[in-house]
Formats: structure tokens, C-alpha cells, sequence
């Protein structure tokens, strides 16, 4: 033991150290490069496009000029009924897992079920989606078949954050209120649920925002290559993502600003929600503490 | 009404595999399923029309295996750096960043994927066309990577801080903690980081239908164009009569990247239930 | 089995103080460890015993801005000094942890990881190591049948003391003991004693614990250390032999914290 505590057995632990840590730091920086990279390659395709005109107008001459003020509104509207559908039964389910539900077998199903849904292929959901609210329920194409379709996809992801954001509420805090004499359901309701708010808001939110950037689950159940602002949800519709792939993949030649622009239209909205809801959610947590 | 919620999951993931089936029937009753799954020629279009799901499924394993050579390494190598060498700002500055990756819609993937490595691909390795299942995988992997980083990241983290220190305080430099602590001690839910990757890049749509060329034929090598399974799906089921024999083929194709991904994330959970147990004493 | 050579194990501290960021924990202490002896570190909680502890074998520098200032000595060398690598450090001083803390492996690789680590390879070589640490736990008794029983099997006492072996496996010259026994049952706390007090014939043992029976029962040397303010670090109140702590202490607080008072 003596002789291989030498200083050259110390002096080859650190080289090797050394070289592992470059190795593993090198991997990192190409990692966050690409991050880098994609986020600058954006800005600086489809930045210079964006105008005020550019988000408030109707396309123009077959879409190479104007803006695309009906496709925004197109996925703000698929979003908000995806948000209609997903939210009451995700929250509900999530209650029922953190609150509810007993540890036994039946409640490991369901967790595998919700571990599943959220691996399936999102085009998997778009062909679900043509069988069941495009034709069997005869919806159409539209922006609730759509939506339907978007609010399966995104239901197991609402149904964990709420489940993880009620586990994180002091049990303490529930007995208390029992202790009180008030019953369970109310003490879900005036206490736990208003404590865990942030964190199901939150979560939500970032939900919804990766089902508006979604172009798979919405090809065959709700867009349309050009279509005006719906004037109910059971017209088709244009949205951002489609709006660019198609864009970017049929048209002989596609118009910079509608390609670039739309995507940096897509990807800053998507960001800028998820700036605006973390910090918020950062001076939540400061406020309450457990 | 809260209950019924509860197993509101289960009654969506059966309704998907019903509506699958039930709407690839006919295409089991006319073409067969084994036809399908081992046919080498897929002309839907030709008369007698052929079904051959090979060619799909060819692509679709070169895309992720070209995919996982991208990310697995990459994303295992930072997630070891991130939680066991970096400081907490760099931590910090990592993990949005890693985060915000993982925001950016798939199609915006596909669509810089277009724009920047396809013609890459092509001169890089003088290709007729850059639109290869080569290109279609580098894409597929740099979009898995955050799933990845931050899945292991998480299982790394997720070992108790106790070992760390038992370890250091025996002499060892934080690389043989790293090695012969915490990733072995991590390693399932390393492991199921790959797996939940590997299910991503399987299923993932837009990124391979932009980019792999959607060729017919049987790709023996990632650098030519080829079609894959979800890229088909999307590529055609526009184009079909709805009820039509193609269509059910397409239903019958939904159904059997269904089942795969199944699979491979009932794996992936499996392995992360074993690993949350592991820690829970 | 490999000679083992004298150790030594003294340590010498010299004004010694600990900061997290910028505010101090630990001021001023100046202290001297003799070697292979029990030194018990007593105080209420809070009173900067587990902190002064980590400076010993510089675990503090993993904890991330922590500085430590004033000299330290390891018979007679700086262990702060930039020629001092913690990893030479750490296998001259092992240490116990407050919770048990065994890896995730078989009972026999946990006590030749130190070994294999610093490059120990043959397998009677490590067969020995592994039988001669785990006698010096006590543990042999119990596990020689079981060497390939995956550690967590073991009793929380049981593995305390496969800590204490695997920490000395490296046959370090000092072992830190970080309230070894406040997570265990009684019998498993006096089966910890008795191996300590074993164990002090061959190594310097410092031990920190609140449970001022324990220090009475096993230490040579106790330092009481206390907190008085929270606006102020903490500081060593008084060092001496433990007898004499426990009978006759020299300052008002040692007494009044000793006979219950407050703490």
C-alpha cells in the first residue's frame, strides 16, 4: 500500500482527470454550440423580416408578399382550444394521481399509460386524430378536430406536472386543514390547489406552447395550404408551423420572409412564453417557501 | 368525475390502438400483415399495388441509428460534465440553454436542416443529393439531444450527494468518482435516457420527411435518399381516398411504429421505475 | 499482509477560520490534534464542529465557495499548501460519514475501492486488505461468509461499520468521524464505539458528536466549540483532556453546556 500511494500514481490520477474533464467539457461546448447556432442561425435568417406589417396583414399576391397575421391567429385559436380540451381533464387526472389514487397496481397502470402516451409518435396521433374526429365524429378537417387531436398529445404532459406540482405541497399543510375539520375535496380546493397553482400554471403553459410549434398531429385533421380567419372552430385553418413547412417544401419558390420570418415568428413566440413564465414562476417561488 | 380522469390515459391509449386497427382491417384482410412488414417493394401507386413496409423500416433504422451515434455519446458526455465537473453558474446557464433546445418545434429543425446541412452533405460527400437518410439522422440527433442531456443529467443528480462525498473522501479525483460510482450507480437511468431518445427518433415526423428524401427503394447505406415509416404516414396520407386500400396499408404502418415505440418506452419506464426505487430507502 | 509502518496523524492548527461566501462560520481556531489518540469535537448544533471537520481532509473545497484561512498542519506539512493535492490528502485522512454511505456494490468491492483506486490489483493482496479492514471494523465476523452480498442487505449499523472499513482500507494515518452513531440503534452505537476505541491504537481518530455521553465515554481529548451570536463565527471555547472537560472545566460556558444548560 505504501509504495502505490506514490506521488506518481496521484500525479497519473490527475492526468487522467485532466483529460477526461477536456473530453467531457469538449462534448459539452459542441452540445451548447449547436444550441448557440441554431438560436443565432435563426435570428439572423428571419429577424430582418419581422415588421409590424409583417405580423398584422393577410398574405398577398399567391403568398409572396404581405404578412402572416391568419396564420398567427390560426395557431393562437388551435392553441386555445387545445388549452379547452387538455387542461380540465389533465388537471382533474393529476389530482386523481397525487390525491386520489391508492399504490397498488392499478395506479402503476396508469402511470405507464401516461409514460407511454407521451413517447407516442406525434404522427401516430394525426392518424388517430383523421380516424376518430375527422371522420368518425364527422368534425372535418377543422380547427377542433385539431385541436382534439393536439390536447391528446399534450394531455399526459399537463397530467404530470399537475400530479408533480401537488406532491410538492407540504403534507403538513393538508393535515392542517383536515385537522380543521373540513373534508377532503375542500381541502383540495381552497388549500392544495391554490398552493400548487405556479407550478401547474407553469407547466402548463409550456405544454401548450410545444403543442403550437406541432405540425404532425395537425397535417390531416385541421390546416389548410391558404385559408382565411376562421369564423368558427369547425373551419379549417392556417397555422405557423404548417404555414412554413409547406412554404419551406412545395412552393417552387419560396418567399424568404415567409419561410424564415414564420419560423422566427414561431420560435421567438414559443420562447418568449417560456422566458415570461419562468421568471414569473421564479418570484412565485420566492413568495411562498415551504 | 376526478376518478374517471385518472384513467383517462389508458382509455385514450386503448382508443388509439383500436383506431389503428380497426382502420388498417382492410389492408390486413387484402395485403396481409406479414406482406407488409416484409415486403420489399413499396409502389402503392402501381397496378397490382405493392405494400412493402421494408424500405420504410430500412430508413427509418439507418435515420436512428445515425441519430444515436450523434447523441448518445454527446449527450452522455455532457450530461457527466454538467452534473459532476461544472459549477453551478455554468450549471445553470447549460440547463436553460439545453432547455430552450428543447422548445424549438421539430419542423424548424427540418427546416435548418434544408437550409444548411443538406447542401452540406451533398458536397461534403459529393452526393447527387444531399437529402439523405445521413442528414435526416445528424437533424434527428441534434433534436433528441436535450431529451437525452437532460434525462441523464437528472439520473446523475438524482444519486445521493452522500456517495459523492464517500468517495472523494477515500482519495479519489471527481473523474473516478464519476466513473466508478456515479454512472454505474446511474446507469439505468442512463440507460433509459437512450431508450426514451431512441423512442423520439423513431417516431419523430417532420425532421425525416424534410430531409431523407423519401426515396422507394432499400437503403443499404445512410448516404442515399430513403423513405421511413412516420416520413411515409406523412408524406402520403394526404393523398389517399379515405376507407381506400392505401389508406388502411397506412393505418396498418401507424400501427406497427405504434407497437415499436411502445415497446421501447415501456423499457425506458421500466428501468426508471427500478431506478426511483433504487434510491427510495 | 503489508508492514504497517508508524503513522503519525498529528495535526496543528493555527487560526483557523471557515467562510461560506462571505459570511464567517467558523474564526480563530487554534488547536492542536495529537496523534492516535480519540479528540471529540462537542457543541451545540450549528457551533461549526462537522465544518471545522471538513477542513481536515479539505472536503469543504467540494462544497464550493468555502474558504478556509489560517494554517493547517499534517505532521508538520501545510495541507493548504499548493504542493498539497486533496487526493493525497484524503488517502492519509479518511472519514466516516453521518449516514451510512456504502455504494451500490457487493460488500467486498466496497472495502477494495479505496485499494483498487490507488492501484492495488492483485487478488490475494486485496483478498488480504479487504479481511484485515473489515477485522478492524469488527464486521469480519459477520460478512466473511457474504462478501458478495450487495451492501444495502446490511443493517444501517452494519453498514456504518463497511464505511469504516472501506475508509480504512486506504490505510489512512487519520480517520474523520462526522457523528458516526446518530443514525444508528443503541446496540449498534456501542458496537461503533468499541471499534473506535480499537481502532486508535493504529490511527488519530477525530470525531464529532453531539451526545457529550459518547464523548466522555471514548475520547482522550475533547473541544468544545460554540456559536454565541449568530452575527459572530463560531469559536473553539476550550481544549483539554476529557477528563478534565467533564470534571473540572476551565470556562463558565464549557460547564453550563456540559451540565445541560443550554445546547
Amino acid at each position: 500500500m505504501r509504495t502505490s500511494r506514490s506521488a506518481a500514481r496521484i500525479r497519473s490520477a490527475r492526468i487522467a482527470e485532466t483529460v477526461a474533464k477536456s473530453i467531457l467539457g469538449t462534448a459539452t461546448m459542441i452540445a451548447l454550440g449547436i444550441a448557440v447556432f441554431l438560436i443565432g442561425y435563426l435570428a439572423y435568417r428571419g429577424m430582418g423580416y419581422v415588421s409590424w406589417e409583417f405580423l398584422t396583414q393577410a398574405p398577398r399576391k399567391a403568398m409572396t408578399e404581405g404578412g402572416i397575421y391568419p396564420v398567427i391567429v390560426g395557431t393562437v385559436w388551435l392553441t386555445a382550444w387545445t388549452a379547452f380540451f387538455a387542461l380540465p381533464f389533465g388537471i382533474m387526472a393529476g389530482i386523481y394521481l397525487a390525491e386520489y389514487s391508492p399504490r397498488n397496481r392499478a395506479n402503476r397502470i396508469i402511470r405507464i399509460a401516461i409514460a407511454n402516451m407521451a413517447g407516442v409518435p406525434s404522427i401516430v396521433y394525426g392518424l388517430f386524430g383523421v380516424a376518430l374526429f375527422v371522420l368518425q365524429m364527422g368534425l372535418g378537417r377543422s380547427i377542433i378536430a385539431g385541436s382534439l387531436t393536439l390536447a391528446c398529445m399534450t394531455l399526459p404532459v399537463i397530467i404530470t406536472v399537475t400530479e408533480e406540482a401537488l406532491r410538492q405541497i407540504p403534507r403538513d399543510l393538508r393535515q392542517a386543514s383536515l385537522a380543521l375539520g373540513a373534508t377532503k375535496l375542500r381541502t383540495i380546493r381552497k388549500v392544495v390547489l391554490p398552493a400548487a397553482a405556479p407550478g401547474i400554471v407553469t407547466g402548463s403553459i409550456l405544454a401548450l406552447s410545444r403543442a403550437a410549434g406541432e405540425t404532425a398531429p395537425i397535417l390531416f385533421t385541421a390546416v389548410a395550404f391558404f385559408a382565411p380567419i376562421a369564423d368558427s372552430p369547425f373551419d379549417e385553418t392556417m397555422a405557423l408551423p404548417y404555414h412554413m413547412y409547406i412554404m419551406a417544401t412545395s412552393a417552387t419558390k419560396p418567399a424568404p420572409q415567409m419561410v424564415w420570418g414564420t419560423a422566427f415568428v414561431l420560435v421567438a413566440g414559443v420562447s418568449l412564453i417560456n422566458v415570461v413564465v419562468a421568471s414569473w414562476r421564479a418570484r412565485q417561488r420566492r413568495k411562498i417557501r415551504w | 368525475m376526478i376518478a374517471a380522469s385518472g384513467w383517462l390515459a389508458i382509455v385514450i391509449l386503448a382508443a388509439i390502438a383500436i383506431f389503428l386497427f380497426f382502420n388498417a382491417t382492410r389492408s390486413f384482410e387484402e395485403v396481409g400483415l406479414w406482406k407488409m412488414v416484409s415486403g420489399e417493394f413499396w409502389y402503392p401507386t402501381s397496378d397490382p399495388a405493392q405494400y412493402g413496409f421494408l424500405p420504410s423500416e430500412a430508413g427509418s433504422l439507418w435515420v436512428t441509428i445515425v441519430g444515436l451515434v450523434v447523441c448518445v455519446p454527446l449527450g452522455v458526455m455532457s450530461a457527466i460534465y454538467i452534473s459532476e465537473f461544472a459549477s453551478r453558474r455554468f450549471k445553470d446557464i447549460a440547463k436553460s440553454l439545453i432547455e430552450f433546445m428543447a422548445a424549438i418545434p421539430s419542423v424548424v429543425f427540418g427546416l435548418i436542416g434544408l437550409a444548411l446541412l443538406v447542401p452540406w452533405t451533398q458536397k461534403l460527400f459529393n452526393l447527387d443529393t444531399g437529402l439523405t437518410a445521413f442528414s435526416a439522422g445528424v437533424m434527428i440527433g441534434i433534436l433528441t439531444l436535450p431529451t437525452i442531456v437532460s434525462i441523464a443529467e437528472d439520473a446523475m443528480h438524482a444519486v445521493p450527494q452522500d456517495l459523492r462525498m464517500g468517495s472523494l473522501a477515500l482519495g479519489n479525483t471527481r473523474w473516478q468518482t464519476a466513473y466508478k460510482v456515479i454512472v454505474p450507480a446511474a446507469s439505468s437511468g442512463i440507460f433509459a435516457a437512450v431508450m426514451l431518445g431512441l423512442g423520439r427518433a423513431i417516431g419523430e415526423t417532420m425532421v425525416v420527411l424534410m430531409l431523407a428524401g423519401n426515396s422507394g427503394l432499400i437503403p443499404s447505406q445512410p448516404f442515399v435518399s430513403a423513405r421511413t415509416l412516420p416520413g411515409t404516414i406523412a408524406g402520403e396520407l394526404g393523398e389517399v381516398i379515405q376507407g381506400g386500400q392505401h389508406y388502411s396499408v397506412l393505418f396498418a404502418m401507424g400501427l406497427v411504429l405504434f407497437v415499436v415505440t411502445f415497446l421501447v418506452n415501456l423499457a425506458a419506464d421500466s428501468v426508471l421505475e427500478r431506478q426511483r426505487r433504487r434510491w427510495r430507502r | 499482509m503489508v508492514e504497517r509502518t508508524q503513522t503519525d496523524g498529528a495535526f496543528e492548527l493555527v487560526d483557523v477560520s471557515v467562510s461560506y461566501g462571505n459570511e464567517m462560520a467558523v474564526g480563530g481556531v487554534t488547536m492542536s490534534i495529537p496523534e492516535h489518540a480519540v479528540t471529540a469535537l462537542i457543541g451545540p448544533s450549528g457551533c461549526g464542529k462537522s465544518t471545522l471537520l471538513r477542513c481536515l481532509n479539505r472536503m469543504n473545497d467540494e462544497l464550493g465557495d468555502v474558504t478556509v484561512d489560517g494554517t493547517i498542519l499534517l505532521d508538520g506539512q501545510d495541507i493548504y499548501a499548493r504542493t498539497m493535492d486533496p487526493v493525497e490528502l484524503r488517502i492519509r485522512v479518511g472519514q466516516v460519514f453521518q449516514k451510512p454511505n456504502p455504494f451500490p456494490m457487493s460488500i467486498y468491492d466496497n472495502v477494495a475501492y479505496g485499494p483498487r483506486t490507488h492501484g492495488l490489483r492483485g487478488k490475494a493482496e486485496l483478498d488480504a486488505v479487504v479481511e484485515e479492514s473489515l477485522k478492524r471494523a469488527a464486521l469480519w465476523n459477520e460478512v466473511k461468509d457474504a462478501l458478495k452480498k450487495h451492501a444495502f442487505e446490511l443493517s444501517g449499523g452494519q453498514q456504518q461499520r463497511l464505511c469504516i472499513a472501506r475508509a480504512l482500507a486506504t490505510e489512512p494515518e487519520v480517520l474523520l468521524m462526522d457523528e458516526p452513531a446518530s443514525a444508528l440503534d443503541p446496540i449498534s452505537t456501542q458496537q461503533i464505539e468499541d471499534t473506535i476505541a480499537e481502532l486508535k491504537e493504529s490511527v488519530t481518530i477525530v470525531i464529532v458528536t453531539h451526545n457529550m455521553q459518547q464523548a466522555a465515554r471514548i475520547s482522550d481529548r475533547t473541544a468544545f466549540m460554540l456559536r454565541e451570536s449568530m452575527d459572530r463565527p463560531a469559536t473553539l471555547i476550550e481544549i483539554g483532556e476529557t477528563r478534565m472537560m467533564f470534571t473540572n472545566p476551565g470556562d463558565k460556558r464549557t460547564e453550563a453546556y456540559i451540565t445541560g444548560r443550554f445546547g
